[in-house]
């Protein structure tokens, strides 16, 4: 397949998505190389989730294009969504099922084998800090636990490209800590992954690169450390203010 | 190649319904309840039903010139095997019980019943010289059974007095044969009912399968399924699935319940069989109205509304309730109704499973199942998963 010897994981041109008047996206061009951590950064409102679910075939823009492995997320929309795993900023599940049986149908959607799947859930499960839940219905969960089981519900495929909105929002200390160590070590299997945040420091701390993005467009792209250089700021919130001469948590 | 993920949201959805006590009432307990307390509520009533009518009367022709005529309307009353006679000696007396249910009927034999009856033997063949009177007959009219039984009973009453008890033996050359009815008179009224119950029953999933959908979208999960390999055929498939396991589950479980408090409808097996793919066919037609209920509901909370309106005219319109002459009309383009009718014929009529109408009733309601299931599938890939 064409997929595996493609250059880029993510290719986007030119990408403009309108709500009526609202430009939620505007002209933003990007390229997410294999095996590469990309954060997209900005505040509420920004455009990040709207990326995100065109990425996902869950929305089409107005203009430009985007394509996954080389697969327009229009015209090959079925081919994109073998190669991705999605966790949605609302993390849906199925309240009635455990936690385990949420992985586990996501797992069958994807036609992971049968007993690769279940090793994997143990392992995941385990890795994520969430075995001795498992079995509980996710109904009875606390929001960082749905987080934590939404993740893996995006993961549990092996994506090639891994499309993560917001994965770590209102969760504590530890589970996030949990969730970076688990996203970190899925890079190193050469998966492609996005995550969006408005959390500086997350994007600081894990991310290969980052895009900043306000009001729909891309303002500034680099590792986080040739950003901080370049705008000679101790941190990315001092980058973000540079930039737009608004802080970033209060804009949200 | 999708069998697998139909399969894993075939289970998916066994699992939100058996976890979830309130489709379980709905889909599983709701059924055998309605058929037991319906069944059991309305499975004495009429049974045998000639043998306890409680006829209050009243001789107005006490004075006549020859009272042997009232006496002998009296006597051959009395003489009905089932008719308890109680007199009154006042109209109002007679109402008022009627009225307060403790009469079946109550009759009054007019002054001058007897120079009526007299009249007629004078001259029976010159209609003019007669002097007319009527017996008032007025019957509970709370009471089905009694409605239809006493007009015929007095009719007959007033036959053998004027005529004789040999009247209604005489050898005539016209033959009236028994309508099929007073056949029905021995049933009892859940038999009527019976067959309106089984569709009534399964009419509720339109409800379960509105609410579950919208609950799905409203959750994001329609979406979040919309990101993986996932077929909108698949889906459709492992939802329609999904209902037929449970249209089984609910039929089988209707019938054991109506057996197990003595219903025996007049068929055979092939006939179960029949009704068993009837309400197959049925329960199509019920998930494609339920899918169109949860394509044009904004939001989980008034599916069930919504629903309702699907709901409510097929089981007014088509199961056990009584329809007057408008309903009727409108009840032609309720598919309950052909399942009702079909089963009716072959539980209550106890006509063979090869008769043509049930068949083109089965035909029909297979029809209107798989047209309104496609509608319901389109409607809702196309605008129901917002
Ligand atoms: N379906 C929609 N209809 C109308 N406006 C939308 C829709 N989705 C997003 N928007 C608008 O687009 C902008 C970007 O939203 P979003 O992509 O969710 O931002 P972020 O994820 O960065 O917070 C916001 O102004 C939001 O109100
Ligand atoms: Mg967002």
């Amino acid at each position: 397949m064409s997929s595996t010897i493609s250059k880029h994981a993510i290719k986007i041109e030119n990408l403009t998505k309108r709500f009526g008047k609202i430009t939620a996206v505007d002209d933003l061009s990007l390229e997410i190389g294999w095996g590469e951590l990309f954060g997209l950064l900005g505040p509420n409102g920004a455009g990040k989730t709207t990326v995100i679910n065109i990425l996902s075939t869950l929305l089409e823009p107005s203009d430009g294009v985007a394509s996954v492995a080389d697969n327009d997320v229009i015209f090959s929309a079925d081919e994109v969504r073998r190669i991705i795993g999605v966790c949605p900023q609302e993390p849906s599940f199925y309240e009635h099922l455990t936690g385990r049986e949420n992985i586990e149908l996501f797992g069958d959607l994807h036609e992971v084998p049968k007993d690769l799947l279940k090793d994997r859930i143990d392992i995941m499960l385990q890795k994520i800090g969430l075995e001795d839940d498992a079995d509980r219905r996710a109904g009875q969960y606390s929001g960082g636990m749905i987080r934590r089981v939404s993740t893996v519900m995006a993961l549990i495929s092996s994506p090639r490209v891994a499309l993560l909105d917001e994965p770590t929002v209102a969760m504590d200390p530890v589970s996030r800590r949990a969730v970076w160590d688990f996203i970190r070590e899925l890079k190193n299997n050469g998966m492609a992954i996005v995550l969006t945040t408005h959390y500086m420091e997350e994007a600081e701390e894990i991310c290969d690169r980052v895009g900043i993005i306000d009001q729909g467009k891309l303002i500034a792209l680099g590792t986080p450390k040739d950003l901080m250089e370049q705008h000679d700021a101790k941190d990315l919130e001092e980058v973000f203010i540079r930039l737009t001469g608004k802080k970033l948590r209060e804009a949200v | 190649m999708g069998l697998r993920r139909t399969r894993s949201l075939v289970m998916k959805n066994m699992k939100m319904f058996t976890r979830q006590p309130a489709v379980v009432f709905l889909l599983l307990l709701f059924p055998i309840i309605v058929t037991a307390t319906f069944g059991l509520a309305f499975g004495g009533m009429g049974e045998g039903g000639l043998t306890n009518f409680d006829v209050g009367l009243l001789n107005l022709d006490t004075t006549a010139a020859d009272p042997r005529w009232a006496e002998s309307f009296e006597g051959n009353l009395t003489e009905l095997e089932g008719i308890t006679v109680l007199y009154f000696d006042a109209n109002e007396s007679g109402q008022s019980e009627l009225l307060q249910g403790n009469l079946d009927a109550f009759i009054v034999v007019p002054e001058g019943f007897g120079d009526s009856c007299t009249s007629y033997w004078n001259s029976p063949f010159n209609g003019s010289t007669w002097t007319n009177t009527t017996v008032e007959l007025y019957v509970d009219s709370g009471s089905m059974i009694a409605s239809s039984a006493m007009p015929p009973l007095v009719q007959q009453v007033v036959l053998s007095t004027i005529f004789g008890n040999e009247a209604t033996t005489l050898d005539l050359p016209v033959d009236i044969g028994s309508p099929a009815m007073v056949e029905a008179s021995t049933f009892s009224q859940w038999e009527f009912m019976a067959p309106g119950i089984f569709a009534f029953a399964s009419i509720f999933m339109i409800m379960i399968v509105a609410q579950s959908l919208t609950v799905e979208r409203d959750g994001g999960l329609l979406k979040r399924l919309g990101t993986t390999p996932l077929k909108s055929h698949e889906f459709m498939l492992s939802q329609v699935i999904s209902y037929m396991i449970i249209a089984v589950i609910q039929v089988l479980l209707v019938f054991a319940t109506s057996f197990v408090i003595g219903y025996r409808p007049a068929t055979d097996a092939s006939g179960l069989v029949f009704a068993f793919g009837m309400l197959l066919a049925f329960s199509l037609v019920n998930v494609g109205f339920g899918l169109i209920a949860a394509t044009i509901s904004k939001s989980a909370e008034i599916a069930t509304g919504v629903s309702f309106i699907f709901i409510m005219p097929q089981m007014f319109l088509g199961t056990f309730m009584p329809l007057g002459g408008g309903a009727e009309t409108i009840a032609r383009i309720m598919p309950s109704n052909y399942v009702t009718e079909a089963l009716t014929t072959l539980f209550l009529r106890g006509a063979p499973v090869t008769t043509l109408s049930v068949w083109m009733d089965l035909a029909l309601v297979s029809v209107i199942g798989v047209v309104v299931l496609l509608m319901g599938v389109l409607l809702f890939r196309r605008y129901g998963t917002r």
